[in-house]
């Protein structure tokens, strides 16, 4: 449909006035709250991690995005939730403890909310302990972790260790990220996945919920 | 006391663009220009740069350098403070008010935040570079060691210097007095704040030749750049 089109163009605009008024138009032109989610926010936002993916546009653009997308979404939100739509699946996110740096965290949330996850953003300085907790109250699929420090990482293994005690491992899966985390350092500690920026977290994290 | 103005602090368009992934060469968004504007506006308005230094004979700053002795057996700074004519151990900060508002753009408006944030950022890393010339300025020389010096900044956290060796140096410093507090895992808070040692000498004694093992996992290469910059003797 040309007003669902007309959304994801406008998301990759970064035109966050014009969407909750297009996806007004499309809810009164008698598209479902989901053909709107999928149809014109994702498609949009889809357009725009591939074009990030292949240094098209920047992080700022993504970003501007985001928003637009956001506010479409606030939109949907009470209608989707009426409908009884279940989000894309939960993953619970966080700086490990002793992190207070919390910028590419916070980017790894901004685009799996635009992929349509629901995110539970637990802040910086999480423990082991509040991300399993976390992640079984929530009943997420997914912990992402991020660190910046090498002092902070071994966090990353308590997790992944922490989760095996109590036999969730095969239920809920883990991604790493950061600076000095490396795919290598995933394996060693157990680890699900690692991202090495928050376009290739999207794509382990819908991996991991698929396979979850 | 070193001057912060901040039109020194203040980075330049290309560099904040290239903190945020553009790609040399190519054009940034006009929407990406105007956060860049608005971001500016914000670093200007809430910045409160501070600096602190203090100096440190050779004796002192070996024990600040061993800290709890997990550095890397191997280091370019073990091999470069002994020759410094003059050492100051550094800490500066943007202070809280800019990381606050950081936080709280990152709440709603996200791509200002991200644009504030690598503002911010390479500001306190062009303290630094502002911190070196006053090291290596002249003025800053007194009794025998005068001369044409270049001085470099020394972070715990890089080059094998291990991050741990934090806690020693703030114990001399006292980055307290400026707003700088420290945590378990030897962070600072604001998180817009850096650390170090300010190493003054010779050109040559910045010239480090080696690569050393954990070179291979720096994902920020900068020493090199500043090593080739050292002048001739
Ligand atoms: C869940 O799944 C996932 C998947 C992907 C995930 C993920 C989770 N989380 C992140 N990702 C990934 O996606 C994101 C975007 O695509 C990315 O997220 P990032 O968070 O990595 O990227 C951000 C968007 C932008 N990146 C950043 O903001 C960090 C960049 C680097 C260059 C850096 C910067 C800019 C700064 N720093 Co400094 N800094 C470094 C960094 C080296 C590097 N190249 O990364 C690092 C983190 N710093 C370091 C250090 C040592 C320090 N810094 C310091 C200061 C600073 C600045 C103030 C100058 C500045 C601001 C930092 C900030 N974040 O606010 C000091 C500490 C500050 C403090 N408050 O305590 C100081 C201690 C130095 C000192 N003594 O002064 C190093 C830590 C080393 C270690 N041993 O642990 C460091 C790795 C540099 C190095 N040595 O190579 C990916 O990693």
């Amino acid at each position: 449909m040309e007003i669902l089109k007309q959304i994801a163009r406008t998301i990759e605009e970064g035109d966050a006035a014009a969407v909750p008024r297009l996806v007004g138009e499309a809810l009164a032109a008698e598209s479902s709250a989901k053909a709107v989610l999928d149809g014109g926010l994702i498609a949009g936002m889809n357009a725009v991690g591939e074009k990030f993916r292949v240094h098209e546009i920047f992080l700022p653009d993504v970003l501007l995005a985001a928003k637009a997308m956001y506010a479409g979404l606030d939109v949907l939100k009470p209608l989707l939730e009426r409908a009884g739509v279940a989000s894309r699946g939960r993953v619970v996110i966080g700086s490990v403890q002793g992190d207070l740096h919390d910028i590419g965290k916070n980017l790894v949330g901004i685009m799996l909310k635009g992929a349509g996850f629901e995110v539970i953003d637990l802040g910086s300085d999480v423990s082991a302990v509040g991300f399993v907790a976390a992640a079984r109250s929530h009943e997420a699929r997914v912990i992402g972790m991020s660190a910046l420090l090498t002092t902070t990482m071994p966090v990353m293994k308590e997790v992944v260790d922490l989760l095996k005690k109590e036999n969730l491992g095969g239920r809920i899966k883990t991604i790493i990220g950061g600076a000095p985390v490396s795919r290598d350092y995933a394996e060693e500690i157990g680890a699900d996945a690692y991202g090495y920026d928050c376009a290739q977290a999207v794509e382990r994290v819908k991996e991991l919920a698929a396979a979850s | 006391m070193i001057d912060f103005p901040l039109s020194r602090l203040e980075p330049e368009a290309e560099s904040v663009y290239a903190a945020l992934g553009l790609k040399p060469g190519a054009r940034p968004s006009p929407r990406s220009g105007e956060l860049l504007l608005r971001a500016l506006d914000s670093f200007r308005r809430l910045a409160e740069p501070r600096g602190l230094v203090l100096p440190q004979t050779e004796e002192e700053f070996a024990a600040v350098f061993h800290g709890q002795g997990r550095n890397e057996t191997r280091n370019p700074l073990q091999r470069v403070h002994p020759l410094a004519a003059r050492l100051h151990l550094f800490a500066f900060t943007l202070g809280e008010t800019i990381s606050a508002e950081i936080e709280r753009l990152f709440a709603g408006d996200f791509a200002l935040g991200a644009v504030l944030d690598a503002v911010a950022s390479l500001a306190a890393d062009n303290a630094g570079r502002v911190a070196e010339e006053w090291a290596g300025s002249p003025a800053t020389a007194s009794g025998g060691s005068r001369g044409a010096h270049v001085a470099f900044l020394y972070s715990p956290g890089y080059c094998g210097w291990h991050i741990s060796g934090q806690e020693a140096l703030f114990a001399a410093l006292r980055p307290e007095v400026i707003g700088i507090r420290l945590n378990a895992s030897f962070l600072m808070t604001p998180l817009k704040s850096i650390s170090g040692v300010l190493v003054a000498g010779p050109p040559a004694i910045h010239r480090v030749e080696s690569v050393y093992p954990f070179c291979a996992q720096c994902k920020s290469p900068a020493c090199r750049e500043r090593v080739s910059a050292v002048p001739p003797t």
